[in-house]
């Protein structure tokens, strides 16, 4: 059956037997049908390296766990005094890494909420919308609840990572990410 | 799905009015972005208004897939040969010029030679090409070898060609005189010899030349 898929259809000009022609002529062949014929070694070769990127991909993504555990917890750190901010305002603030920027709102009295900035779709920065209880993501119009970070509109599916709060001393500090898949 | 292969493609230049149809309604097809993949040649410009209409033969060895260094042209299992695949193209011209019969033509728009691929979308759902459905005096026509033998019976179709010395079998027929016994159709004989027949020559232009030059 796979034999005769491979067999040639078209004769080369010359006219001589397929056994006697050149090699390149079986590695471009006029037909269509052998044209997308592919060999039993050629799809073995493409199972066996993808599996070996699939192997590396696991290992891969172990080496990135112990590194995270290596790490260690974020360090806590005095974001902004009570009285920084009133009621229905926000601040953008860097947690735990420079270049991560998160905001805090202050949604009541003692009610403070912090988010990482990056929107989950395309990681653009959400703008808080306080009023419309609320983050906006500008880009694709993408929302996310204003008390849980969670999705509410357009194609951002995972809520953005919390920030925990601890309020000590009449000052807001923050004590680690929780990083949420749903 | 394939092109059946009792259904073949016939042409008989000597029954071409040069009327256009086929170029227009090739034209029509979205398949090829609009661009007419028929040619309708003129044999002669010079002294005769015949015209001939070139589709793609078909070749059972199709030189323009034999010539191609990107391994694009293909030739499918009921031996239609294939516009280039377009990932693999690299429009280099090689095929437009060796076809025998000036079939391929080169779209730099899109870097891609495109030709006539006798309708696959068409003829391999049991339709006939465009061209052959549209052309009113039948220099195409598309059907079986009992219907071409019922419709011409003083033609006989040929699929022998010799291009110098090469010879070439195609999957498309042209259709000869039954009395000349042709057993194949020379495709650079024009070049050669005059056409056979009367010459018409439009001699006006020389005419008051000649008369200006006596009025002088």
């Amino acid at each position: 059956m796979i034999s005769s898929e491979r067999e040639q259809m078209t004769i080369p000009p010359d006219g001589r037997p397929p056994s006697e022609q050149p090699k390149w002529r079986q590695d471009f062949p006029v037909d269509w049908p052998q044209d997308h014929y592919v060999a039993r070694r050629d799809f073995t070769k493409f199972m066996v390296l993808t599996s070996f990127a699939f192997v590396a991909g696991q290992f891969w993504i172990v080496v990135q766990n112990f590194i995270r555990h290596r790490r260690g917890l974020p360090p806590i750190r005095r974001i902004a005094g009570l009285s920084d901010l009133t009621i229905g305002r926000s601040l953008v603030f860097a947690y735990p890494e420079q270049h991560d920027k998160c905001l805090l709102v202050r949604t009541g009295e003692n009610n403070f909420v912090a988010f990482g900035q990056e929107c989950t779709h395309l990681a653009c920065a959400v703008v808080p919308e306080p009023e419309k209880k609320r983050f906006l993501c500008p880009c694709h119009n993408g929302s996310f609840d204003l008390e849980t970070g969670k999705p509410l509109a357009g194609p951002p599916r995972r809520p953005l990572p919390r920030v925990m709060l601890e309020i000590r001393d009449g000052a807001i500090y923050a004590t680690g990410v929780e990083a949420r898949v749903v | 799905m394939a092109v059946p292969s009792h259904m073949e493609f016939f042409i008989d230049p000597n029954r071409c009015i040069g009327c256009q149809s086929c170029v227009q309604a090739c034209g029509e097809c979205d398949t090829h972005k609009g661009h007419p993949m028929i040619h309708l040649e003129y044999v002669d410009r010079a002294h005769s208004t015949q015209t001939a209409p070139v589709v793609c033969m078909h070749c059972d060895q199709p030189t323009c897939a034999e010539v191609c260094p990107a391994d694009a042209i293909k030739r499918t299992g009921d031996g239609v040969v294939q516009t280039a695949r377009k990932p693999r193209c690299i429009a280099c011209n090689n095929c437009v010029l060796a076809c025998p019969f000036g079939v391929p033509k080169m779209k730099t728009e899109f870097q891609l030679m495109m030709k006539c691929d006798m309708c696959y979308d068409r003829t391999s759902a049991g339709k006939k090409p465009m061209c052959a459905t549209v052309c009113p005096s039948g220099a195409l026509f598309f059907g079986t070898r009992e219907q071409v033998e019922q419709l011409r019976p003083r033609s006989t179709p040929v699929n022998q060609f010799r291009f110098g010395n090469q010879a070439i079998t195609t999957k498309v027929n042209m259709m000869t005189p039954k009395a000349g016994h042709a057993e194949y159709v020379d495709v650079t004989a024009a070049m050669n010899e005059g056409a056979i027949g009367k010459e018409i020559t439009l001699n006006v232009l020389m005419n008051g030349l000649f008369s200006e030059k006596e009025s002088q």
